[in-house]
């Protein structure tokens, strides 16, 4: 009988991934006395295992060859393939990436098996796991019911919280070999993208801008507030189709969906395509000049006034209690 | 070449989304469809990767009635050919119960690519794709930005956090398209006057060799209600000069929010 919990790990060069800690540790609080095995597959990997030991899985399997050394669609379906076979488990879980949406919906289709992705709630219901998955851009949430044999889900960066032991706990290592035999499309390149040092989907902080702050000579406003914040730059799709800004930066439905602890939008309207990015931030702050601007109305915190005049006050009050 | 694209109808991104009385799904009542956003990508990915290589488009969706004006703007803007996949029991499926139906459409077509949005708009799923490259036992890119095809051979690039991968491989494949891919077209009047006259195929379970496989009491997955998210409480409005309401903020940031 299946039981337990899968976790996958992404990993890219050499580090765990933040959200994918969060799904260990969201695993661990769901999964009821049963076994949570923890998966890490790449090159060179085997000492990621202790940074997964800190949130307490039963067992780590470690799958590390010179064919994982870049992510690979069929490669990696191989290995969580096997690491499903070995473990049996009744659900699996990755945090909500890149990698594991290539990744999860294709080995759900393998089992053909239920699979939800970008979860932001998991209740317990009687034998089995309840899922919340937004839908239609937040504006409602869809309860799911996992009935096959494995389910899988992948959960929304920042929403369940990292739970670390302090020490004394060791997880078994198991070595799993895996040959992906059939690997027909390849990645031969990757380039790093300028500017964003904190992924936008993972940062508990985004200061974004909007077509209110006039044009993209007046993004180091917004930078220096990022910086004294520890902040990620997000943006509205108007500057981003204006050219003032990258896509990757973009927030909203044709963008990306965020849930830091702090959003403060700068100059952003509040369109529903937009909120549908970000209104599941724990806080929001709006600044903008126009007192109706329909992101008010979604804000914890709203100062309407000018981004010019505002958000550099802003800036030095927040050094003045950082230093 | 031989292209297939598979597109959406979901509601207009503007709808005030309610919900159904019985929590079921929202309610569709004077709700406007249109082609999902990420689809138009892949739509115009087609027609270009036609303009230069030749070859034949086919455009699928499955759904209701809806279908029918998503299908003709297709054609609108060039695609040759439409197929509806249209069954009673093709309602309200999961994205594996899509992915069967749209494998059993596409599989013995020869097609040499095959497109997809990266997401559809209003499910948010975001698995579709990957499902229908392993139904099809076909290679994968998803969330693409750039794509070049020579001779039988492909070389992608796929959008991941803070950098873009480039992905080879050989024909056929399957890719889903994200912003940035291109600048999809409007249709023309004079496209929009042929599509009329088009006729657009329909299929349904029994065509596809799905009778009595798919329908909501088949698939694992259930949708046991929709909600509708917790209000957010009301917020405020700070008082006061420029410095009193930085001030403010950052003390209720501080001391109220616990944020910072
Ligand atoms: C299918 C579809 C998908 C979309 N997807 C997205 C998406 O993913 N993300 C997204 O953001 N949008 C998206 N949009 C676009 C969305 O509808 C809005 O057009 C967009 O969000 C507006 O951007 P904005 O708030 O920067 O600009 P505007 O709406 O023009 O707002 C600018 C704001 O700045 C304020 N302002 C001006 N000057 C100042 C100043 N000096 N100080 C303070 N405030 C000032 C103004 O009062 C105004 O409220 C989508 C639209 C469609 C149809
Ligand atoms: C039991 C159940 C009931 C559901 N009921 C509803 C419902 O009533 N209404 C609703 O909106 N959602 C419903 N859903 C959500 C459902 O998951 C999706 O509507 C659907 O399966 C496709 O999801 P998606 O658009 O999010 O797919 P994604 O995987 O995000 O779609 C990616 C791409 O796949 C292609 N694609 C997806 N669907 C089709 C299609 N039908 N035809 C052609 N190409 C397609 C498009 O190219 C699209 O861009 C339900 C889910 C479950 C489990």
């Amino acid at each position: 009988m299946a039981s337990g919990i899968l976790v996958f790990l992404e990993q890219r060069n050499g580090a765990i991934r933040k959200a994918s800690l969060e799904a260990l540790s969201e695993a661990r609080r769901q999964a009821n006395g049963k076994e949570v095995t923890a998966l890490i597959v790449g090159e060179n990997v085997k000492a990621l295992s202790a940074v997964a030991n800190k949130c307490k899985p039963t067992k780590i399997l470690v799958v590390d060859n010179a064919q994982f050394a870049n992510y690979s669609t069929e490669g990696y379906a191989a290995a969580l393939t096997t690491a499903i076979k070995t473990v049996d488990p009744q659900y699996v879980f990755a945090a909500n990436t890149s990698m594991a949406k290539d990744l999860m919906p294709r080995v759900a289709a393998r089992h053909d098996a239920a699979c939800v992705t970008d979860v932001s709630e998991i209740h317990v219901a009687g034998d089995r796991l309840e899922v919340v998955h937004p839908m239609y851009s937040g504006k409602t949430r869809g309860i799911f019911e996992l009935k096959s044999n494995v389910s899988f889900i992948t959960t929304r960066p920042n929403i369940f919280a990292v739970q670390e032991a302090e020490n004394g706990h060791h997880a078994e290592i198991v070595d799993l070999p895996v040959t992906a035999d059939k690997i027909r499309a390849k990645v031969t390149a990757i380039h790093a993208s300028e500017g964003q040092k904190i992924e936008l989907s993972e940062a508990s902080v985004i200061v974004a801008g909007g077509r209110g702050i006039k044009g993209p000579e007046n993004w180091n406003i917004l930078e220096n507030l990022c910086g004294t914040l520890g902040a990620a730059l997000g943006a509205s799709r108007a500057v981003v189709d204006a050219g003032w800004i990258d896509h990757q930066h973009q927030v909203g439905q044709t963008g990306k969906v965020v849930s830091p602890q702090l959003y403060i939008a700068c100059g952003i309207s509040g369109a529903i395509q937009h909120l549908a990015g970000m209104s599941s931030s724990k806080v929001i702050v709006a600044i903008n000049k126009d007192a109706e601007a329909p992101i008010f109305k979604h804000a914890t915190y709203g100062i309407v006034g000018d981004v010019f005049e505002v958000v550099p006050k802003l800036t030095e009050e927040l050094k003045k209690h950082s230093g | 070449m031989k292209i297939a694209v598979c597109i959406k109808a979901v509601p207009d991104t503007e709808t005030k989304i309610n919900l159904a009385g019985d929590k079921s799904n929202i309610d569709f009542t004077g709700v406007r469809f249109l082609t999902s956003p990420y689809d138009e990508f892949a739509i115009e990915e087609a027609l270009r990767l036609k303009e230069k290589n030749g070859g034949e488009t086919m455009v699928f969706s499955m759904g209701g009635a809806e279908c029918t004006d998503v299908l003709r703007d297709a054609l609108a803007r060039g695609v040759d050919n439409a197929t509806h996949l249209s069954d009673p029991s093709f309602t309200n499926l999961d994205p594996l119960s899509t992915a069967k139906v749209l494998a059993a459409a596409i599989k013995d077509g020869g097609y040499d690519v095959i497109l997809l949005g990266q997401q559809g708009v209003g499910g948010d799923n975001s698995q579709v794709p990957a499902m229908l490259a392993e139904l099809l036992d076909l290679p994968q890119v998803t969330v693409i930005m750039k794509l070049e095809i020579t001779g039988n051979t492909f070389k992608a690039e796929r959008e991941i956090e803070g950098a873009h991968e480039t992905v080879e491989g050989t024909l056929p494949v399957v890719l889903s398209a994200q912003k940035g891919l291109n600048e999809p077209r409007y249709p023309g009047i004079k496209g929009v006057m042929a599509a009329r006259r088009k006729e657009i195929a329909v299929k349904n379970a029994e065509a596809l060799g799905l009778a009595g496989t798919i329908g909501t009491d088949k698939a694992p997955l259930k949708l046991k209600e929709m909600a509708l998210p917790p209000e957010r409480p009301q917020g405020r409005v700070l008082e006061g000069d420029v410095d009193t309401q930085v001030k403010t903020l950052v003390e209720l940031l501080k001391k109220e929010a616990q944020v910072i």
